[in-house]
C-alpha cells in the first residue's frame, strides 16, 4: 500500500505549553487510523496542524509527497485533505440539505460568474449537487431531517451532519475529530460500519480522533497513541491494548471510561 | 429551479401545516421575482408618477426629489446589507458614495466625458478603492471591522479638502451640467435634462437603477455565491474547511457593495448639480446601517423597506421643526425594540399565528418551527 500522508517530527508551541511535541507517522492509503489519547494531548490541535487550520512550530506534513503545510486551508481542502469539527459545528441558519449542498463546494465546475448567470455547466451543478446531497443524506439516515435548520438537530445527528459535509467534498483523506460523540451505543456501532463501508466502497483514508474505545478497537487498522504532545505508542489495536505505556498513560488520568 | 423529492416518510410535523406554505413560496421563486419586477415597475413608472402629476405643479418637483433620494440611499444601503450579509458591519458606505459622487462630478468637469459613462465610471473607480481597502481589513470582524469602516467617510472627507487641485477642496464643484441626450443611429435612446424636467427624469433614471440593483442582488442571494455568503456569514472556520477560499469571497462580496456606494454618489452628483466634502458625511454612512436594521437583515428587500420607512418617516418629520431628529430618534428606538429584526422579519404566518391566538384568546398552536425530535 502506499503511502499518502506523512507527518514528520511536526510540533505546536502555545506559549510555554508545547501541545504536540516532534510527532511523526504516516498513513498509508484506504487505511483507518485512530489518534487516541487523554483529554488535553493534542489530538485536535495535530488535526488542525494537518489540515493547515494552524501553522505548525517546526516539522511538516506532507501530502502524496507533497508539502502541505503552510498552504491556506482552503488549498490543503482542495487537495482533497478535509477536517470535520470536534464541537458541533455547523451553520446554524441553514438547512440540512442546503448545508450538504453548500459543502459540494469543492465538485463545482462552473465558476462564480457562471453561477451568477446560471450558465448549463451551472446548472448541472446545481442538479448533481442536489441528487449527490441526498444520497449522502441517505447514506447516514438524515433524509427525515433535511428540511429541518441545521440547529434544531439533536447531537446525534449534527455529528452526522459533520460527516455528511465532509463527505460533500469527496476528500481523499477525512479527518473525523470525534465523529461518535453524542451518540449512543447502536448509533455508535451503525456509523462504525458507515466508516469502514466508506473506506470499502469509496476507497476513502480516513484519520479519527476518538474516546469511544469499543468503537476505535472495532474501526481501526492501526493507532496512535499521544499523550502530552508526544507520540508513546503505535500499532494494531491488539498491540495497543497490551502496550504497557498505553495502560500507564490512561490509567494515569485515571480515566475509567476507556475499556482498555 | 430546484424540487425536492417528496418524501413519503417525511415526520408528520412537516406535512399539511402552515409550514408548507412558506416551504412552497421558497420553492416556487423563479415565478414570482418576474411577476415582482413587472408590479415593481409599474408601480414606479405609471403609478406614481400618474399621482405626482396629479399634484400642483410647484409641488411636483420636491415629490419627485424625495422619492429619487429613496431610491439613491436604497441603492447604497443595499450594498451595506450585502456585507452584512457575509457578517460584516459596514459604516463607511458614505466614503464609497463620497468617492462616487466627486469621480462622477470630476470626470465630467475636468474632462468633458458625458453623465451617462460617469456613473459606471464611478462604479468601477469604488470597486479598486474597496479592492485596496477591502484586502487588509475583511480579515477582521465584529466591531474591528464596524470601527475601521466608521473612519473611512472622514477619510475621505480629509482626502477631498487636502487636495484642492483635483477636488477644488472646500469649496466643491459647483458646475456639473445637466446630462445631455444620447441619440444612437438618429434615435434619441436618453433625453435631454432641462431644468423644467430634470427632477423628474433623475426619478426616472434613479428608480431604474434601483430596480435593477435589486434584480442583481437578488440573483446573487439567491445564486450559489449566496449560499457560499451565507455560510461565510455563519461560520468562516467551517466554510474554509469545505475549501471556499475566505478573501476572494470576503472581497467580491464588498466590491459589489462599494460598486452600489459609487453608483448612488454618481447619482447623487448628478441630481444635486453639485458636490461637496460633506454631501455625504458619518451621518449617512450610519444611516445605510439603520435602514438595514430597520427592514431587516434576513432579506435582501430590508434595505428598500427601511429605506423608504424611514426617510419618509423623516421627511414627514420635518413639521416637528427643531424637534425632527428628537422624535426620529424615539421612533426609531421604539420601532427596534418592537421589530428588533427588522419589518421584513415579520412572517404573515406569524402574524396570522398572533392573530389567531389573540382572537381565539389562547395561545397559537400552528407551529412553523417543525418538533425537535429526540432521538
Ligand atoms: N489555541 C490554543 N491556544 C492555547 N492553547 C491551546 C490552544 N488549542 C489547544 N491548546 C492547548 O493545547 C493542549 C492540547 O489541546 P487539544 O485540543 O489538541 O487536546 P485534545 O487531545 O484534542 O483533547 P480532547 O480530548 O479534550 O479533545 C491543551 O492543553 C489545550 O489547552
Ligand atoms: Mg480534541
Amino acid at each position: 500500500m502506499e503511502t499518502i500522508l506523512e507527518v514528520n517530527e511536526v510540533s505546536r508551541k502555545f506559549g510555554g505549553l508545547v501541545a504536540v511535541n516532534g510527532v511523526s507517522f504516516t498513513v498509508k492509503k484506504g487505511e483507518i487510523l485512530s489518534v487516541i489519547g487523554p483529554n488535553g494531548a493534542g489530538k485536535s490541535t495535530l488535526f488542525k496542524l494537518i489540515s493547515s487550520f494552524m501553522p505548525t512550530s517546526s516539522g511538516n506534513v506532507t501530502f502524496r509527497k507533497e508539502r502541505i503545510s503552510g498552504l491556506a486551508p482552503h488549498i490543503v481542502a482542495r487537495k482533497g485533505v478535509v477536517r470535520t469539527f470536534q464541537e458541533t459545528t455547523i451553520f446554524r441558519n441553514m438547512t440540512v440539505r442546503e448545508t450538504v449542498i453548500v459543502a459540494h463546494h469543492l465538485r463545482s465546475r462552473a465558476n462564480l460568474v457562471g453561477y451568477y448567470f446560471g450558465t448549463h455547466l451551472a446548472r448541472k451543478d446545481e442538479r448533481e449537487f442536489g441528487e449527490s446531497a441526498d444520497e449522502i443524506l441517505a447514506f447516514l439516515n438524515l433524509t427525515a431531517m433535511a428540511h429541518e435548520q441545521a440547529s434544531n438537530l439533536p447531537h446525534g445527528h449534527l455529528r452526522a451532519l459533520g460527516i455528511a459535509m465532509g463527505l460533500a467534498t469527496n476528500p481523499v483523506i477525512l479527518l473525523l475529530d470525534e465523529p461518535f460523540a453524542g451518540m449512543n451505543h447502536e448509533e455508535t456501532m451503525r456509523a462504525v460500519e458507515m466508516v469502514r463501508s466508506l473506506r470499502d466502497n469509496r476507497g476513502l483514508t480516513v484519520l479519527l480522533v476518538e474516546h469511544d474505545m469499543p468503537a476505535v478497537m472495532k474501526i481501526s487498522d492501526r493507532i496512535v497513541v499521544l499523550n502530552f504532545g508526544q507520540k508513546i505508542a503505535e500499532g494494531t489495536p491488539q498491540e495497543i491494548q497490551q502496550n504497557p505505556a498505553v495502560i500507564e498513560a490512561y490509567l494515569g488520568t485515571a480515566d475509567e471510561s476507556i475499556g482498555i | 429551479m430546484e424540487r425536492f423529492p417528496s418524501n413519503p416518510n417525511l415526520p408528520s410535523p412537516q406535512r399539511g401545516n402552515l409550514s408548507n406554505l412558506s416551504r412552497f413560496v421558497q420553492e416556487s421563486r423563479p415565478t414570482w421575482p418576474w411577476l415582482g419586477t413587472v408590479f415593481a415597475l409599474i408601480l414606479l413608472f405609471f403609478v406614481i408618477p400618474d399621482f405626482i402629476a396629479s399634484m400642483r405643479p410647484e409641488k411636483q418637483g420636491l415629490i419627485y426629489y424625495q422619492f429619487t433620494q429613496i431610491a439613491l440611499l436604497s441603492i447604497a444601503a443595499a450594498g451595506v446589507w450585502l456585507t452584512f450579509y457575509i457578517g460584516r458591519i459596514n459604516i463607511g458606505q458614505g466614503a464609497l458614495c463620497l468617492v462616487g459622487a466627486y469621480v462622477s462630478a470630476i470626470v465630467q468637469v475636468k474632462l468633458d466625458v458625458s453623465y451617462w459613462l460617469t456613473i459606471p465610471l464611478a462604479g468601477i473607480f469604488c470597486v479598486l478603492v474597496g479592492i485596496v481597502i477591502g484586502w487588509p481589513i475583511l480579515r477582521l470582524r465584529g466591531v474591528y471591522f464596524a470601527m475601521i469602516t466608521l473612519i473611512l467617510t472622514e477619510v475621505a472627507k480629509l482626502v477631498v479638502l487636502n487636495f484642492p487641485i483635483v477636488t477644488n477642496g472646500a469649496r466643491g464643484i459647483t458646475n456639473i451640467p445637466l446630462p445631455e441626450a444620447v441619440t444612437l443611429f438618429g434615435f434619441t435612446i436618453l433625453p435631454e435634462f432641462t431644468a423644467d424636467n430634470n427632477r423628474m427624469y433623475f426619478y426616472f433614471l434613479s428608480m431604474f437603477v434601483m430596480v435593477l440593483t435589486f434584480i442583481a442582488l437578488f440573483r446573487l442571494v439567491h445564486s450559489r455565491i449566496g449560499r457560499l455568503c451565507k455560510s461565510l456569514q455563519q461560520n468562516e472556520e467551517l466554510a474554509s474547511s469545505l475549501g471556499v477560499n475566505l478573501v476572494l469571497l470576503r472581497l467580491i462580496p464588498f466590491c459589489i457593495s462599494c460598486f452600489m456606494g459609487g453608483v448612488a454618489g454618481a447619482l447623487a452628483a448628478g441630481v444635486q448639480h453639485n458636490v461637496g466634502p460633506s454631501i455625504f458625511t458619518v451621518q449617512d454612512s450610519v444611516n445605510y446601517m439603520l435602514y438595514c436594521f430597520m427592514g431587516g437583515l434576513g432579506n435582501l428587500f430590508g434595505p428598500l423597506v427601511g429605506t423608504v420607512i424611514l426617510r419618509m418617516g423623516w421627511n414627514y418629520l420635518t413639521a416637528a421643526g427643531d424637534y425632527q431628529l428628537l422624535f426620529y430618534a424615539i421612533a426609531l428606538i421604539i420601532l427596534m425594540l418592537i421589530i428588533p429584526n427588522g419589518v421584513m422579519s415579520l412572517s404573515p404566518v406569524r402574524i396570522y399565528q398572533r392573530v389567531v391566538g389573540w382572537l381565539g384568546n389562547r395561545r397559537p398552536t400552528l407551529n412553523t418551527v417543525p418538533h425537535n425530535r429526540k432521538s
